[in-house]
């Protein structure tokens, strides 16, 4: 039940791109179609996942029980980029095919702040080493469904007139403005799970 | 010094991380729910492009280019490390209000993108004047970012009242808000520039 409540919290009522803010620059850089916007969920899923873990083992392995919580910012982004250089090699030994259809959205994930941001807060979470995962997972899915969401509309709204001065990034970012006061709707509906 | 000058001003109008460039948009949404949280992130961005650039400068003839990226983030974590460290140490209520933001500015694509486009290929003086003009620019596109969504939702700016707090809307101050009131200002950078054209 716990796990129920994280999970749906995760992708529904804090959406991490809608009501966290984290992620926001693939969110609007790679949504202009539908294909590349599932290649990118993928992706992200599969790095923020192994980040999350490998950087909470890292956590509560090396850094707390030496007292350098201090280089917790250092350590974090230096395990992540080299993390997503790793999965790319290895992707490309093991599995070709995937590495075809993730490759391009690899390197832009380590400027990726939902992967450090998403470590940062299950330690701020106090998550123990499942929750975290599971959090990791679920968040993964809420950005793949908010992604995937606006890649639809974003896709409408091409063949649509807009005033000049508004076309582009302006109409874009109301839209999701828009999306996002849908999401507010889930609010409260975390009570259930309690 | 006409140069240097130069530099800055391009910071602030014609290359502005927000308006123009549309880089680091996830501070940009998340820490302007008011005027004055807005403005601390912008100067704590400030602090850190600055410094870094400078560095950054002064060490990039001893940087080997193939692992010139990674050096590059090490010496920008430093730096957002030592402001994460200060702010807790002076400002804790700023700091709360900010939370995971500020370990952040490590992946804001400005600090990296300046230091690869500009600080890897120019002198320490022209650096630090990048670091100021493009931070002035963040910092002010923030504060008035983070002004406007305050007074539509408050009522307030700087928690100095305009007008009565019943007339506000609290969805500007909420997330949708942030969204919605960044595309009007984009919008109406856009057309203040056309008409320059």
């Amino acid at each position: 039940m716990e796990y129920i409540g994280i999970i749906i919290v995760a992708i529904f009522v804090n959406n991490i791109v809608y009501s966290q803010f984290l992620g926001i620059c693939p969110f609007l850089g790679v949504s202009k179609k539908v294909d590349t916007a599932i290649g990118m969920s993928a992706a992200v899923t599969f790095v923020l996942t192994i980040a999350t873990l490998v950087t909470f083992i890292l956590y509560k392995g090396v850094l707390e029980p030496f007292n350098l919580q201090y280089l917790q910012t250092i350590s974090y982004i230096l395990v992540i980029a080299s993390l997503v250089q790793m999965v790319e090699i290895v992707l490309k030994k093991i599995s070709p095919s995937l590495y075809q259809a993730l490759g391009v959205f690899l390197p832009l994930i380590t400027t990726n702040c939902a992967i450090l941001g998403v470590s940062l807060l299950v330690i701020q979470k106090d998550f123990n080493l499942l929750e975290s995962v599971v959090y990791a997972v679920a968040t993964s899915i809420g950005f793949g469904l908010a992604l995937i969401i606006f890649s639809g509309v974003r896709e409408q709204l091409s063949l649509t007139r807009v005033p000049k001065a508004m076309q582009g990034m302006p109409i874009a970012l109301i839209s999701a403005g828009i999306i996002a006061m849908a999401f507010m709707g889930f609010s409260g509906i975390d009570q259930l799970f309690k | 010094m006409n140069k240097q000058l130069k530099i800055l001003i391009n910071g602030i109008i014609k290359e502005n991380p927000i308006f123009v460039l549309l880089l680091g948009m996830c501070p940009t949404l998340a820490t302007t729910s008011s005027a004055i949280n807005g403005m601390s992130m912008g100067l704590a961005t400030m602090f850190v492009l600055i410094s870094s650039n400078t560095v950054i400068s002064l060490l990039k003839n001893v940087i080997p280019d193939l692992v010139r990226i990674p050096s590059f983030i090490v010496v920008i974590a430093t730096f957002v490390t030592i402001i994460e460290m200060l702010m807790n140490a002076y400002v804790p209520a700023l700091a709360e209000s900010l939370g995971i933001f500020i370990p952040l500015i490590v992946v804001n694509c400005i600090v990296l993108g300046r230091a690869e486009s500009f600080a890897s290929k120019n002198g320490v003086l022209s650096s630090i004047f990048d670091g100021v003009g493009i931070g002035l620019g963040f910092t002010l596109a923030l504060t008035l970012l983070g002004a406007s969504r305050e007074l539509l939702g408050t009522g307030k700016i700087f928690s100095q009242t305009i007008y009565p707090e019943q007339y506000g809307s609290l969805l500007f101050v909420l997330a949708p808000g942030a969204f919605i009131v960044l595309g009007f200002l984009i919008a109406i950078f856009n057309k203040l520039q056309h008409k320059k054209a």
